[in-house]
């Protein structure tokens, strides 16, 4: 697939967003937490705690909606400083209590408006950034459609971060590339290529430890494959000291 | 109309779809070596060695031109006491972006700089500190990974040797041309500052303007104490950005450092001609080391 058919796979309306992803994976045992406790509750974030073969765990979700009603309601998965704060809330209590944090990635960026602005969109993601770096659990960020810029970021400091094979993850929109290098926004497909926004660039870049092969149709195979996989993948990182696993997570942004 | 139009129709606009074009914001004008220079704010022209003196601030009406990482400097370290760190270190178009390497040459050409940001250590008042000062004649201040590479180092060296941190920030946002390893900087210098401050040491911001996008997402509102000169405009998007996502006019101070002090997210407005003094007495109430080998807080004595 060309880059240009990535980016639309990953903003396709038809992709499962983090609330299947949740549902499919952690079914029943996920009970949702609400709030930052300072404001609001920002529903372009999900969250809560779910169990995964008996292991507790912290889920968090930036969430699109899956029809027109949902997406108005979730801001179309673009969070406002409410929403960042809620999830900082929520990796800090599986901090206190000890139990890893799952998250998945999907939007096209952090919002930007008048509200967002005033309530410190940048200071909220720059904390998300400075705490994830030091929080004394493992953390694994899974970029399941749109990895748009700071506001995908927020929730990918993380010792493992894992890609959707037809997922992207960029500085900037492609139109919004585009509209700089050429003065034209439509040239979206040469733009994507410069980019190097998709799974097997970002792979390449060594941003991404795995990616994730997706079927044509989505079905219980890959979800079931997903679900060993981040099970397995926290027994490892569970088994890594506390020092150990905060030295492995800051020498993996270091490195860039 | 079908389906994904109306979603296109009412899809919010956000940081990625727009942000570019806050990228290179408006040149404000800088100080041409004419006598008489035209101040844009107050319209009244002043004379540029009066404008020198005063520390390229308009004395009719206080606005403040832009000026560059090493005048910025030269204004804030005790003389001859500043000593650079990695000055050597450039960028390579590492993703093959198009018309980068011509881009970066411009940019050390205008500037003289071989990067968006100046580190190294000095002394302030006597204080002995790491200072990191970004350059807005260098592709507008964008954060690359040599951007990201010198803060990050300043930090370290920082948090090994016990010094206190000073970061003049302005910045367009993260440099596009390097694609997500741009981004990736975010994620290390937040890493570096939080090393440091874990370690009890300061870590006191100067925003200028205008300070946005990812340079505002990190480690510019990172800072134990968090100042910023007056009128900068400070942001996470742009007012552009903003205005095309909610259509609709700003008001005429938003954004600016005295609406941010407003909402909490800065401590104080400090005046350019105020600041060494500023920094001087903040490093001094941390008990920061003299330059000539003393504590400074004799009370602990
Ligand atoms: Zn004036």
């Amino acid at each position: 697939m060309s880059a240009i058919d990535c980016v639309n796979a990953a903003r396709s309306n038809d992709r499962p967003t983090a609330v299947d992803y949740i549902t499919r994976i952690f079914g029943d045992s996920f009970f949702e937490l609400h709030g930052d406790r300072r404001f609001a509750d920002d529903k372009a974030v999900i969250g809560g705690i779910a169990s995964l073969d008996g292991m507790p765990l912290t889920v968090i979700g930036l969430e699109k909606g899956r029809n027109l009603k949902e997406r108005m309601e979730r801001n179309f998965g673009s969070a406002h400083p409410e929403g960042y704060r809620k999830a900082l809330r929520l990796m800090k209590q599986a901090e206190k209590f000890h139990r890893p944090v799952i998250c998945f990635v999907d939007t096209s960026g952090a919002y930007c408006g008048i509200g967002a602005e005033e309530r410190g969109q940048g200071q909220a993601i720059a904390e998300n950034l400075m705490e994830m770096m030091t929080l004394k659990t493992p953390v694994l960020s899974i970029l399941i459609g749109e990895g748009g810029s700071g506001g995908a970021l927020a929730l990918a400091v993380a010792d493992e971060v894992w890609m959707l094979e037809n997922a992207i993850y960029s500085v900037i929109s492609p139109e919004g590339c585009a509209s700089i290098l050429w003065k034209d926004s439509t040239k979206t497909a040469e733009a994507s290529e410069c980019l190097k926004l998709t799974s097997k660039d970002l792979f390449k870049l060594g941003v991404i430890e795995r990616i994730i092969r997706e079927p044509k149709t989505v079905d219980s195979v890959m979800f079931d494959s997903l679900k060993n996989l981040i099970a397995q993948t926290f027994k490892k990182l569970n088994a890594y000291d506390t020092e150990t696993l905060l030295e492995r997570r800051y020498d993996r942004f270091r490195k860039f | 109309m079908n389906t994904s139009d109306i979603f296109n129709f009412l899809k919010p606009k956000n940081e990625l779809e727009t942000q570019g074009t806050e990228a290179e914001p408006e040149n404000r004008p800088r100080i041409p070596d004419e006598l008489w220079v035209k101040c844009p704010v107050c319209k009244i022209p002043v004379l540029s060695s009066d404008l020198e003196e005063n520390f390229k601030v308009c004395p009719k009406c206080g606005y403040h031109f832009r000026i560059a990482a090493r005048q910025r400097i030269e204004l804030t370290v005790d003389e001859g006491s500043f000593e650079e760190f990695d000055a050597g270190l450039m960028s390579t178009n590492v993703i093959d972006f198009p018309d980068y390497t011509r881009k970066l040459k411009n940019a050390k050409l205008n500037s003289g700089e071989n990067e968006s940001v100046i580190t190294g250590i000095a002394s302030v008042g006597g204080y002995k500190t790491v200072i990191a000062v970004m350059n807005s004649e260098f592709m507008m201040g964008s954060m690359g990974t040599v951007t990201g590479e010198k803060v990050a180092r300043a930090f370290e060296y920082a948090t090994e040797n016990r010094l206190p941190v000073i970061v003049f920030t302005v910045s367009g946002g993260a440099r596009m041309q390097e694609g997500i390893l741009s981004l990736m900087q975010m994620a290390k210098t937040s890493g570096a500052v939080k090393y440091h401050s874990d370690a009890g040491l300061l870590y006191i911001t100067v925003l200028t303007d205008p300070t946005t996008g990812g340079v505002t997402a990190s480690f510019a509102m990172e800072g134990d104490i968090i100042l910023s000169e007056p009128k900068a405009l400070i942001a996470f998007a742009g007012p552009r950005v903003i205005e095309q996502t909610i259509r609709q006019k700003l008001p005429k101070d938003f954004q600016s450092a005295e609406f941010l002090l407003e909402k909490g997210f800065i401590d104080a407005v400090v005046p350019r001609g105020k600041l060494k003094d500023t920094l001087t007495r903040l490093l001094a109430l941390h008990g920061a080391e003299k330059t000539d080998g003393e504590a400074a807080d004799n009370e602990r004595n």
